[in-house]
């Protein structure tokens, strides 16, 4: 399996590798995949009292498209709304990384981790 | 001295050419391009000569005779030619096969295209070592078994099977005994007598040879083994395979043979201990890690190892300038990871962090200590990346999560 150079420049170096206080009211903490099927993506976003996304953190177990996918998602997740956030979707995720048909599930997954990351931080704070 | 790189250590996937084998086939790459089956010349008897030459070094590696070598493109031709051969020309005898779920695909594909054409297939499922023992076979043999086939070692994790024992137990029950051999030839001492086997598979270019050749050993008496016909044509190879043969190929392949032959007692000590100092160095310095396969009636050039927490490809991208294999299966058509380790037992969460090395000639000492520090390294580094690792450290049960996997 040939890489992408984004693919390759962001496993190489990935961003906002971490994890924030998952019990922190202003933390939604999104945890997707399964170790079963080889991708498991968490990712974790600190919001402020406007709505906007101050800090995001990530750790992946999976494939370099999927670390890849992880610390591109967070880089966007970053300094946006919580609703504009929601609305990153998975096809701009493997375009940018330029991933392979095989390899879209992993933006596939990302975004799911956006979305389960918000969906948390909504339900803490009662904003269903 | 410095190891220069990328350092291939995938020989169970492909073996670099031996440039003594090259230089054995290059007059037939060249002047010697004769048509073997040309009987009025000598461009036609010398490339004959050539031929019966390889057929003689191929058996003596296997202790066949000359006659029961029938020279095909690869091992995966050989076992279509075996076990759809055997189908059909022992069909008023019986329709039952034996296999085992971590046979390779050239053989399990074949038994599942006979399924749909009237056969019986038991697929026996090994051991936790990737075994499967004479009295499990024994259990699944019935009156209409005409076939076992075991492979002598697996390719993904090198697990012997106990061939002589199964042999006899095939010679005893009458029913004839194939075995891919692919992996073993070369790497372990082969005796088809001693064995007890009627037809045996193997292919150049696992044995420093080219690709797109190989044998079929077809037992010619005691008793004769009979196969049909699986590609008609001009009659080559006593019928059993037509089409003009590869003379330059076969040619690799008997010196590849010869080579093996001549160089396995000592080869064979060296690459056991190059792939023990890499288990070693890997299982002393890393925790949460297993290996996977026979821990002793192995081949002694492949290791597999599951490294927990982490995924086999992102590894390998670690590892970028060590070129290996991994159990993974990270896309979308297939989430399913090495059919080998699962058939074992492995969790497949354990089959996506696999890894194969499989030393070769080529290989040095040097080579296995720089693989073991930069897997070491790999693995630690991808740790820290891994939710799974950091649950774990917390005493999260992974086992009583509900995952969310993705929606297919
Ligand atoms: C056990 C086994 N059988 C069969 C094959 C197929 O061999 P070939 O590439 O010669 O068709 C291989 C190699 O991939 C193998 O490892």
């Amino acid at each position: 399996m040939k890489y992408g150079d984004k693919v390759i420049d962001h496993f190489a170096n990935p961003r906002n590798v971490g994890a924030l206080d998952k019990s922190a009211s202003d933390v939604g903490t999104g945890i997707v995949g399964a170790p079963e099927c080889g991708d498991v993506l968490k990712l974790q976003i600190q919001v402020d009292t406007e709505g906007r996304i101050v800090d995001a953190k990530f750790k992946t177990f999976g494939c370099g498209s999927a670390i890849a996918a992880s610390s591109l998602a967070t880089e966007w997740v970053k300094g946006r709304t919580v609703d504009q956030a929601g609305e990153i979707k998975n096809t701009a995720i493997a375009q940018e990384l330029s991933l392979p048909p095989i390899k879209v599930h992993c933006s596939v997954l990302a975004e799911d981790a956006i979305k389960a990351a918000i969906a948390d931080w909504k339900s803490k704070n009662g904003k269903e | 001295m410095p190891v220069k790189l990328p350092i291939y250590m995938d020989n169970n996937a492909t073996t670099p050419i031996d440039p003594r084998i090259l230089e054995a086939m290059m007059p037939y790459l060249t002047g010697e391009f004769g048509n073997a089956a040309s009987k009025h010349h000598v461009f036609g008897w010398r490339a004959e000569e050539a031929v019966e030459n390889a057929r003689q070094q191929v058996a003596e590696l296997i202790h066949a005779s000359p006659k029961e070598i029938v020279f095909t493109s690869g091992a995966t031709e050989s076992d279509n030619l075996a076990i759809k051969g055997v189908a059909e020309a022992y069909r008023e005898r019986g329709n039952h096969i034996i296999t085992c779920l971590t046979e390779h695909k050239a053989v399990l594909d074949t038994c599942k295209y006979l399924e749909k054409n009237g056969c019986e297939v038991a697929y026996l499922t090994p051991d936790s070592t990737g075994q499967v023992g004479p009295q499990q076979i024994e259990q699944a043999i019935t009156d209409k078994t005409i076939l076992i086939t075991l492979m002598a070692a697996n390719n993904e994790t090198g697990t012997l099977h106990q061939i002589a024992e199964i042999g006899r137990l095939a010679k005893q029950r009458d029913i004839i005994f194939h075995s891919d051999a692919t992996q073993a030839v070369g790497k372990i001492p082969i005796d088809v007598e001693a064995m007890g086997l009627d037809l045996m598979s193997l292919s150049a270019h696992k044995l420093y040879g080219p690709k797109g050749v190989g044998a079929l050993y077809v037992r010619g008496r005691g008793p004769r083994v009979r196969i049909a016909i699986q590609m008609h044509g001009g009659g080559h190879e006593r019928g059993m395979r037509s089409g003009t043969l590869n003379v330059p190929g076969i040619v690799g392949l008997g010196e590849a043979c010869r080579l093996a032959q001549q160089e396995m007692d000592h080869e064979s000590p060296r690459l056991s201990a190059m792939r023990d100092a890499l288990q070693s160095a890997i299982m002393s310095r890393l925790d949460h890690v297993q290996i996977n396969g026979h821990p002793i009636q192995r081949l002694p050039n492949t290791l597999n190892v599951s490294f927990e927490y982490v995924e086999g490809e992102a590894l390998m991208m670690k590892i970028k300038d060590v070129a290996v294999s991994s159990g993974s299966a990270c896309t979308s058509a297939s989430l399913t990871p090495s059919h080998v380790l699962h058939a074992m037992g492995v969790p497949d969460e354990l089959a996506h962090g696999s890894i194969r090395f499989s030393l070769g000639r080529f290989n040095t000492p040097q080579e296995a200590d720089y693989a073991a520090e930069h897997i070491v390294q790999a693995v630690g580094e991808l740790r820290e990346l891994s939710p799974l690792y950091e649950m774990a450290k917390e005493g999260v049960d992974m086992k009583s999560i509900k995952w969310r996997g993705p929606v297919h």
